[in-house]
């Protein structure tokens, strides 16, 4: 089976590898080394989408990143992936695209009626064609908008797919392979430099693939073959291709995804799909070499039309013909290589240049060769609707006005070629201001900014000679700088045939009675019209224009249409192009796959997991967990058909009768050490610490410096310099940073050190009327009575042979206890615990119970302390020493935090004693008030009290203290509901705290 | 992203730091009457200044060491780097 317009000697994909795919459900096949577009093109495809808002026909027209055309929807392993650039997905076996944008089929799409409609459809047509009347927006127009904005449809699936990230630090990092990027590279590693070359394609070489030209005697195949060949054998050289830098960030970091998988059918075991490299580099090359301008002239969108680069590239790497009657249409020599290429294999190409009486080496060649060209012509409008039929042509006049002798002749393709525009993407990001250069009429980069140059065509230099020479030199000087290693290579000799001046002209003028569509920007559908109204309308700010008409911001961010929109502002507004100015360049260069910027970072793995020791008993024992921060920890336990309700009730019960265990692991610790630990505990907290015994624990507060409550915990004098502090699980590392802080910055006279220890113990709160008696089963060998180990005491101990803190602290309100041994050991004492503690009827609980137990007691926890509460609103102004002072101390003196009706803790009984209170209900005064309801503040906590087996809530009212006893209403307009509540006191259960002591 | 200098370890990369705002702040001295302008003032007012700023940043995944580093704020050349209790000039 042959192709079309498969070209049989020519080209460097793959013949004796056949691959099948499907385009929009029928099958073709090109060979290995085809991009989707280069395999379409053989076959005579060239219809492949329609057009964003017009839905015109769309062909390809570009070869690579600056494709705005041909965007496809892929299906590779069960997996969608929209937005695929035809150009640059290379095709596998079993591949399956379809077009996007169309309905019912590309070849039949109802959406082309837009094209008879664009009266309706003006620059900025979202801000006045869908304006009245306004019931209309919600039912009818943006419904209508949603269906028809956006290209392709995103999988809803989990990506199975897997995406790394990758940091590398080199010397110089290289962003393109062509000569410039080889060449400097070649010098730079050659002279010791570590350097990273980065190339998008699959093919390293970029214009040297292409063009006819000699390098070192060698023709620039051979050349760039030889070059890469050599630079991947040096150890100091990392050689990635079908890998795009799209991001230049600050201090040099630039940021590369690499396509590993996407060109396979499917991703090989130990491979991700992509990569995405963070590079730190000392210096920078640029050599991301330039993309050529359209021409604009009447239905510049028809299939068939394209760069004239494109045409030569497909011939020249792919082998494919993209027409048999091609039409070259130009300003500049670079269409004459093309028709000298389509001359070469067998096709007479008609050459219209739109300048007078150029002459160069080339248009000499071209004309010896027996090609037909007609200087002073141009392109008038292409015929044909889904692929060019004919095209009017025109002889245009000396001051490019006037349009003569028009006529109609055949062709099925037109190549364009309006000159050269570098790629100054990733200059301009570093922070580069570009300049515009008169000669080439293109910007370039200016002064550098970050440690990055730009070389070759990205930096305006077109000849192979001017190239080749500054990169060898440029790869030489930065890498001496870094290595001084002064090792430089001879440069070798370039032969190029030469070429001539462009003609600065861009945009055939409208012959009269016409009103063909002129198209800037092609993939969102902005033409001339556009701009000139957008004009007519006051936009001056070429940023405003590029907004109101969205010239440049489609996917391929104007890569073919910026310039063109540029110089048309300027010729209407009669002005040069600097003054006009450009648009500001921004990360990325080419889309990149929010796959590949999540990385592993997925789901679960979005944060770290930490458990416990004792996390395997837990599971073991039908723990069902909760996240607390990035801790796991048991909610409850459950038990046969038991709700989240009913354990919790269950094990907080046991607590209050029996006992129970609960793992405290997560709580932060910090070790302090020093002999100046007192006076430095003494100002973090608010309570007083100089006085604290050895073995002895104390409960604190500490604030900010605003007088907010940062934090609570007990710390323990564990012997003359050194105290053991434990924070709230989710405060553990603010509060180490805000030690450190002190410490080291605002008072380094202090002989103090801090250290986090939370992961190094392993913690069992047992709490219960029974702890006593467990605990002298566990720890015979030491004296737990009341006396031996009172309140807030601490002993050390022996745990059947493994050495144990104890320490008589209660969150539950109950005779309690927590055990901390060596987290190692956390699991042995666990089961330990447990089985001593059956024949006192122990049962583990879970944070569920945990709440209900310290919500009725009273005792305040993170629901409380939210960042808004100073120590009066959690009555912990008991707590606050007069006498010295400490972090966040003169802030309590403010006058708001000292009004007499603040807010403080309460707590709520429904009336009914059944009807639960949604935590964040707000309490009233009257149900029925006019809103706004004036709030007298918020239910914290929520609890079923099992001392009381009714409803208890906490809350944190306004003058909280004299309301007790009142009959207020908790609303929560959220689950509509209002109940009847009555104010007590917050200390619930046991307000003289007689069990903790007993 | 920033490549910052720690003093105790070498240049690394930004999201081994926490900022920690500006590094001219003196906390007033301790048990010192102060009015509630000035207090106000430390608690709450920062400059935010287009240019050169000395601030703090917080080594956490590193030494854990507090530094100071003076940085451009438009442009984000850090000139200098210096530890919690080095002098500056």
């Amino acid at each position: 089976m042959s192709q079309e317009f498969r070209l049989d000697n020519i080209g460097m994909v793959n013949r004796n590898k056949k691959i099948s795919f499907t385009f929009n459900g029928k099958k073709y096949f090109g060979y290995e080394g085809d991009t989707i577009a280069s395999a379409l093109i053989a076959n005579g495809v060239h219809l492949v989408g329609r057009s964003f808002k017009y839905h015109r026909p769309r062909g390809f027209f570009g070869v690579g990143v600056d494709e705005p055309y041909a965007i496809l929807q892929l299906e590779r392993n069960n997996e969608r992936d929209p937005n695929i650039r035809a150009t640059e997905q290379e095709i596998f076996e079993g591949l399956e695209v379809k077009s996007v944008n169309c309905w019912p089929s590309v070849n039949f799409d109802i959406g082309a009626i837009n094209n008879f409609l664009k009266m309706f459809f003006p620059a900025g047509f979202y801000y006045k064609t869908f304006m009245w009347p306004p019931s209309f927006w919600y039912k009818i127009y943006e419904p209508f908008i949603r269906m028809a904005a956006g290209f392709g449809e995103a999988s809803i699936k989990h990506d199975k797919e897997r995406y790394e990230h990758k940091y590398e630090y080199c010397d110089l990092l290289i962003t393109g392979s062509g000569p410039s990027g080889l060449a400097s590279a070649y010098a730079a590693a050659k002279n010791g430099a570590r350097v990273i070359l980065a190339e998008d394609k699959p093919r390293y070489g970029g214009s040297l693939l292409t063009s006819d030209v000699n390098i070192g005697n060698q023709t620039g195949v051979e050349w760039s073959e030889k070059i890469i060949t050599e630079l991947k054998s040096m150890s100091n050289v990392i050689v990635k291709n079908r890998s795009q830098v799209f991001g230049y960030y600050d201090h040099n970091m630039l940021v590369m995804s690499e396509r590993i998988s996407d060109h396979l059918p499917k991703t090989q075991k130990y491979l991700p799909k992509q990569r995405l490299w963070y590079i730190r580099a000392k210096e920078v090359l640029i050599s991301s070499g330039s993309i050529e301008r359209p021409l604009v002239f009447g239905n510049n969108d028809t299939p068939g039309v394209m760069l004239s680069s494109a045409a030569k590239e497909y011939m020249k790497v792919y082998g494919v013909l993209v027409g048999k009657k091609p039409l070259i249409f130009t300003n500049n020599d670079s269409g004459y290589e093309t028709a000298i290429e389509f001359k070469k294999n067998g096709v007479n190409p008609l050459i219209l240049d739109t300048r007078k009486e150029p002459s160069s080496d080339i248009i000499t060649e071209a004309k010896n060769l027996g090609i037909d060209i007609k200087f002073s012509y141009v392109v008038v409008a292409a015929k044909g609707y889904k692929k060019v039929k004919s095209a009017d042509i025109a002889k245009i006049s000396e001051n490019k006005k006037d349009l003569s002798n028009i006529g109609n002749i055949e062709c099925d393709c037109i190549c364009v070629s309006g000159f050269w525009t570098p790629s100054i993407h990733l200059a301009s990001q570093s922070g580069n201001k570009s300049e515009f250069n008169e000669k080439i009429d293109a910007f370039i980069p200016k002064k550098s900014k970050q440690k990055e140059n730009t070389i070759g065509s990205a930096n305006g230099k077109f000849t192979l000679e001017e190239t080749i020479n500054e990169a060898f030199d440029k790869g030489y000087e930065v890498s001496n700088k870094i290595t001084e290693n002064n090792n430089k290579v001879s440069i070798p000799t370039v032969v190029e045939k030469k070429s001539t001046e462009h003609d600065k002209f861009w945009c055939v003028p409208l012959p009269k009675g016409k009103s063909y569509k002129r198209f800037l920007d092609f993939q969102n559908d902005v033409a001339v019209t556009d701009i000139e109204l957008a004009l007519r309308e006051g936009f001056r700010s070429i940023e405003h224009v590029k907004r109101y008409t969205t010239l440049g911001m489609a996917t391929d961010q104007g890569k073919t249409s910026n310039l063109n929109g540029l110089q048309l502002v300027s010729d209407i507004e009669n002005k040069v192009v600097p003054q006009v100015g450009h648009t500001t360049f921004r990360p990325p260069y080419t889309p990149v796959s929010i796959g590949a910027i999540v990385g592993r970072e997925v789901g679960k793995h979005s944060k770290p997991t930490r458990k416990s020791p004792m996390h395997e008993w837990h599971e073991k024992n039908n723990a069902v967990f909760v996240d607390a921060g990035v801790w796991l920890r048991p909610r409850y336990y459950k038990q046969g058909n038991e709700t989240l309700f009913e354990a919790s009730k269950r094990e907080a019960k046991n607590v209050r009768k029996n006992v129970g265990v609960c793992d405290v692991t997560t709580l932060g610790k910090i070790d302090v050490k020093g002999p100046d630990a007192a006076e430095f505990l003494n100002r973090v907290y608010t309570n007083a610490w100089l006085k604290l015994p050895v073995g002895k624990a104390r409960y604190g507060v500490m604030l900010r410096e605003d007088g907010i409550v940062m934090d609570d915990g007990t710390t323990t004098r564990i012997s003359e310099n050194h105290y053991h502090m434990t924070t709230t699980t989710a405060q553990a590392a603010n509060v180490l940073s805000h030690l450190e802080y002190y410490l080291q910055l605002v008072w380094p006279e202090l002989n103090v050190n801090v250290v986090s220890t939370t992961e190094q113990w392993a913690g069992a709160a047992i709490a219960g009327p029974n702890s006593r008696a467990l605990l002298m089963k566990l720890f015979p060998n030491t004296d737990v009575s009341n006396e031996g180990l009172p309140f807030m005491g601490y002993k050390e101990a022996d745990l059947f042979g493994i050495p144990a803190k104890i320490y008589r602290i209660s969150f539950s309100g109950e005779l309690a206890y927590e055990v901390n041994v060596e987290s190692d050991f956390g699991n042995f004492m666990w089961e330990k615990i447990i089985e001593v503690g059956k024949e006192f009827q122990i049962q583990p609980y879970g944070t569920e119970a945990l709440s209900t137990l310290r919500i009725e007691m009273g005792h305040v926890a993170g629901s409380e302390l939210d960042g808004r509460t100073i120590p009066h609103d959690a009555s912990l102004e008991g707590l606050v020493s007069k006498k010295k002072d400490f972090i966040g101390k003169r802030s309590l003196s403010r006058s708001a935090f000292t009004k007499p009706d603040r807010e403080k803790i309460v707590g709520v009984v429904p009336l009914d004693k059944t009807t639960s209170i949604p935590e964040g209900s707000y309490i009233v005064k009257d149900p029925k008030a006019k809103l706004p309801n004036p709030k007298l503040g918020h239910v914290s906590a929520s609890c079923w009290s099992v001392e009381y087996d009714n409803p208890f809530s906490l809350a944190i009212i306004k003058d909280g203290k004299n309301m007790i006893g009142q009959k207020l209403f908790a609303m929560s307009p959220l689950k509509n509901k209002t109940i009847p509540v009555e104010i007590v006191s917050s200390h619930y259960v046991d307000p003289e705290g007689k069990r903790v002591r007993a | 992203m920033l490549y910052i200098f720690c003093p105790h370890c070498g240049s690394r990369s930004q999201n081994e730091f926490a900022y920690g705002g500006d590094a001219t702040v003196k906390r007033p001295e301790l048990n010192k009457e102060i009015s509630d302008q000035d207090w106000d003032n430390f608690v709450y007012l920062r400059k935010s200044p287009r240019g050169k700023h000395l601030e703090l940043w917080h080594h956490i995944s590193g030494c854990r060491q507090w530094i100071k580093v003076e940085r451009d704020t438009s442009t984000h050349e850090i000139f200098k780097t210096y530890k919690a209790d080095e002098l500056i000039e």
